[in-house]
This record gives structure tokens, sequence and C-alpha cells, in this order.
């Protein structure tokens, strides 16, 4: 099957809650392998800007269009098994599991699996050996039996990845992912999310211009729910329009 | 030390109607085990999937009332049996439907589980051409499978055994399941399980069912029981009575319900003969468990075993929660 080279279209999406318009008719497209940056100050609707796209919120108007396929009606759970995965800008793992737990669960909703009400969990070695896989390969292979209450943030963070990472996503759709980290966090998050290989397609959100800048190859300015500017990094940061409402403040 | 203690818990109670000196104790013994698999039923909605139902007496009343019509019409207990738990479930799928409407979970899904509840209340009480009203049904005869019967108070202790172990093993099997993980994630964090790829809507009817399936059982092991079923079986505080078993003992936990049913049927039983206002006593019992050991007895009580056995030079493992305290289990 050849892959279409637009991984993920989005038309006319908009979406208001009660009388405030928080997604205008958004227009994006990324293609395949893409690194794309989405900033905006606080309220821009980023983050509602993925849940539309993710399923769980529905539009008011609009398409979102995966790898060719309207997935406009299809239900968010589905959406995940067609290669949407997602991390959280507020941390919502399994806190009183641990590690190994909250990753297992991540693989297991995207494996059949997951409606066996006779096998036990404990001796699946092949799951449970991919769920370690998916923790070492973000750093944290020595903390797997440890619950996730008992972890820093920086760590939790990092979960939040394998999680993503563990259910192989034809899309990745990382929210903040540096929200809240110390400068050497950033870094190991940074370079773990550009250590990730180009067959997956990669949409960030940043409030943090700086911090993400050098990851994207382009760049979607979202302001009031509206794209504003869009372009490569080098025409996004020359914009006058960035400046106004981002850089300049 | 594990299989021993389950061995010698097992011989304990499979030697009961020996040891316990007496019909009346034997017949204790079947109660606690036929309210057990009850609250074994509830806990798979209010303990795993964190959804709390008001409305399970009316599941058990439907399959004890349809088995008893059936028994009376002349047809076989295998029949009667078999329709019974097949109207339960689809009664189980009608009522899921219909509370896991919108968001399907919290104040919303308590609601209408009562309200179903009631409805069925009313049937039974009001409908009298096919419930006979306040006067209930009865029944003449107890089943006998293999050809033994169970109409000795003994026989019927270990026929109720039987199927509250084959209860307890299939639910702890559940648990250790990837479904049951599933389900105790759709309980903890329903968006985040939809973002992974979870039907929660699915998952939740599922345990919807599983829990109805043996509402029904413990309906018609209450029937062949008591040999009668009234509206009394199906009111509202029937379903209370059940969800405070499955809270006292330990939500979420396997042996919770177990203990609790054990406690509440001693309290109505045994209790009652020396003190009067029983329901005072058992009404002090339920806020000192929730005072106390607000997770229920036997994570409460595993609780405290551990603050006494730690070695007190370890003082900060008692402060911090163990992994899977509490009704993560």
């Amino acid at each position: 099957m050849i892959e279409p080279a637009t991984a993920l279209s989005v038309r006319g999406l908009t979406k208001s809650f009660g009388g405030l318009l928080v997604t205008a008719s958004v227009d994006l497209t990324v293609e395949a392998g893409e690194r794309r940056l989405i900033i905006g100050p606080n309220g821009a609707g980023k983050t509602t800007l993925f849940n539309l796209v993710t399923g769980e919120l529905r539009p008011d108007g609009g398409t979102v269009t995966l790898f060719g396929r309207d997935i406009t009606r299809i239900p968010g759970w589905h959406r995940t098994h067609l290669g949407i995965s997602r991390t959280y800008q507020i941390i919502t793992l399994f806190s009183r599991e641990t590690l190994l737990r909250n990753v297992t669960l991540s693989l297991l909703g995207r494996s059949p699996l997951r409606w066996n009400p006779v096998a036990r969990l404990e001796r699946q070695t092949a799951l449970m050996g991919r769920a370690r896989e998916a923790l070492a390969r973000v750093g944290l292979g020595h903390l797997a039996e440890r619950p996730l209450s008992q972890t820093s943030y920086g760590e939790r963070r990092r979960v939040e990845i394998a999680m993503a990472l563990a259910q192989a996503p034809r899309i990745l759709l990382l929210d903040e992912p540096f929200a809240g980290l110390s400068i050497e966090e950033r870094r190991d998050v940074l370079q773990l999310v550009t250590r990730i290989p180009r067959d997956v397609t990669i949409v960030m959100i940043e409030h943090d211009m700086d911090v993400a800048l050098d990851f994207a190859e382009r760049i979607t300015v979202l302001h009031f729910g509206h794209v504003v500017v869009e372009g490569t990094r080098g025409e996004v940061v020359a914009h006058p329009r960035t400046r106004e409402i981002y850089l300049g403040e | 030390m594990k299989r021993l203690a389950l061995a010698v818990a097992l011989a304990v109670l499979a030697a009961l109607p020996l040891w316990a000196g007496g019909t009346f104790y034997i017949n204790i013994g079947s109660q606690i085990l036929l309210y057990a698999v009850f609250a074994l039923g509830i806990n798979i909605l209010v303990g795993y999937a964190g959804l709390v139902s008001l409305g399970h007496a009316g599941l058990l009343g439907i399959a004890a009332y349809t088995a008893a019509r059936l028994l009376n019409g002349g047809y076989g207990h295998i029949a009667a049996v078999t329709a019974a738990l097949a109207l339960t479930l689809a009664a189980a799928a009608l009522f899921a439907t219909l509370a896991l409407r919108g968001s399907g979970s919290g104040i919303g899904f308590v609601m209408i589980t009562l309200a179903i509840g009631q409805i069925v209340w009313g049937v039974a009480y009001r409908w009298i051409s096919i419930t006979n009203g306040d006067n209930g049904i009865s029944v003449s005869s107890r089943p006998s499978p293999l050809g033994l019967s169970l109409a000795a108070p003994a026989h019927f202790y270990w026929a109720t055994l039987v199927v509250f172990l084959v209860a307890l093993g299939s639910i702890a099997m559940l648990v250790a399941s990837p479904f049951g993980a599933s389900l105790r994630g759709t309980r903890d964090q329903p968006r985040r399980m939809a973002a992974l790829g979870y039907h929660v809507w699915m998952i939740r009817f599922l345990a919807f069912i599983l829990s109805g399936f043996w509402s029904g059982v413990a309906g018609l092991l209450f029937l062949y029981y008591n040999q009668f079923v009234s509206p009394q079986a199906v009111a509202l505080t029937a379903s209370a009575e059940a969800l405070l078993m499955v809270i006292a003992g330990g939500s979420g936990t396997l042996l919770g319900p177990v203990v609790g049913a054990g406690l509440v049927v001693v309290m109505k039983n045994v209790a009652s003969a020396y003190i009067e206002r029983w329901n005072f006593v058992l009404g002090a019992i339920f806020v000192a468990i929730v005072v106390f050991m607000p997770e229920g007895l036997v994570p409460g009580a595993a609780r405290l075993w551990r603050r006494a056995t730690a070695r007190p030079a370890a003082p900060a493992v008692a402060a911090v929660p163990a992994p899977g305290e509490g009704p993560a289990q």
C-alpha cells in the first residue's frame, strides 16, 4: 500500500463553547513524516484543536482526514486504532499503578487482548516485554515496577511519551510535552522526540516558542481560534503578525 | 503459605454443616454465601467499574420472580433457571443501556439505576396478576441437581458453596485478566482510556451484564433458599443493603463483599436475637467502618496488620501507602 503523502488534513474545522468561538474554520495540512509545531498564546485553541482531531470533542463543522480517510464521524477510541496517539498537557496517568502497568494499558488499548476476561495479564510475557522496551526507550526501564505516584514530574512526562510511542502511532500529537520541566529535563525530552523515526508524523503544541523551535520544519501560529501565520521556521519568526501576537508581547 | 490458607479456608467452609451446630447456623451460612454472590456481582460494577448502582435488587428480583412463576406454571427447574437467567441478562442489557446514557457515570448512573429498581419494585408490588402483589409467590420444591436433593439445609448449603466458589473464582480470574485491567482503567481515567483506544461504553456495558448475571444467580439462590419471593426482596432497601455489604467489606477487593455479606447477615440473624434494636447497631457499625476504615474492612484490616507487623525502626514504611493499597486492587 502506498502511503498517502498527507498525514493529517483539517478543513474548515469549527468549534464553539457557548458563545466563545475556540476553533474558527481552521485549515491545516500536515505531510507524512513532517514535524509540525503549533504555537499560540494561552487560549488560542491549540488543545481544542487536538481534541477535535482525536475525537474527544465533536466539531460544529468541518472535516478531519487521516491519511486520506475522512474520520470526522469516527468515535475517538476508534481513531486510536487508525494510528493517532497523543499525550496530554495535564498529565492524566494511572497514578496508583506502576509505570509498567501504565504502559501495558497503553499497549492493550491497541490489542484485541483487552477484551479477554480469562487470561492472566501478568502472564502475557510478550506484552510485558514490549512494555518494558517502551519504558527503556524513554530511559525509565529501571523504574518499571515503581508506582507512578512515586515518580517525579519529569519522569511522568516521559511515561506519557512512552505510552504514546508504545501504540506505534502513524501520527503523534504532543500537547506541551515540555510544560513544567527543568532545563535538563526539557533537553532530555527534546532528544527523545527528535529520535523518533520519520515514519511517525509529529504535531507538537508548545506554548513557549523558544523550546521547540529547532524541532519543527513548519510552524502554525494559532490566535483566538484562527490560523494567523503558517510557514517555515524562518518565515514564521520573521512574520510581523507573529511578532505582534507572540514575540513582541 | 497462601495456598495453605486457601485450603484451610475451603476445608472450614466445606465442613461448616459439621461444626456449626444446628440447622439455624447452617442456614445462616447459606444466607451469607448467597448474599456474598449478590455482593460480588454488585462489586464488579461498584468496585471495579466505579459505577454505583442502587437498583440491583431489581435484577435479583427479576430472576427470582421469573423462576417462581415458571415453577408454579409446571415447568422444570432447568427450564425455570435457564429462562430466569436469560430474562435477567436481557433486563441487565436494557438497564445498562438506559443507565449508561450520557456521560455514563456519576450521579446520573445512580439515579437511573435507583429509578429502574423502583419500577421493578412497583411491578412486583402492584402488578398482582403477574406477581401476586404483596403476598408474594411460594415455590414448593428445591431442585435436585445430579439426583441430590437440596431439601436438607446442609445439602443446600453445599450447593450454595459451590455456586459461591464458582462466582469468586471467575471474578478473581476476571480481575487478573486484561479485561479486568481495562475495566479498572475506565474507572480511574475514562477519558484517557478512550484516547488509548478502549471502547469505554462497551466495557462498562459488559461489566453491567456480568454484574447482572451474578445478581440473577443470587436471585435464584434466594428463591430456592426461602422458597418464596415477595416485593421486599426487590425494594430499595435490599439494593442499599447489598451496596453497604460491598462498601463495608471493601469495594474493589475480592473478599470485601464476602466479609460485608457475612457482617450484615450475622447482624440481621444473630444479633437481632439478643438486641432488639439490631438495625441501630448495624448502623453504628457502618458509621464506625466509614470513620476508621473508609476503604472497608478487608483493606482496612490489611493496613492495620501491616502497621502492626512492620518493624518499629521503619515508621516511614507505614506512612507511605503501599502499592495496591485501597480500592485500587
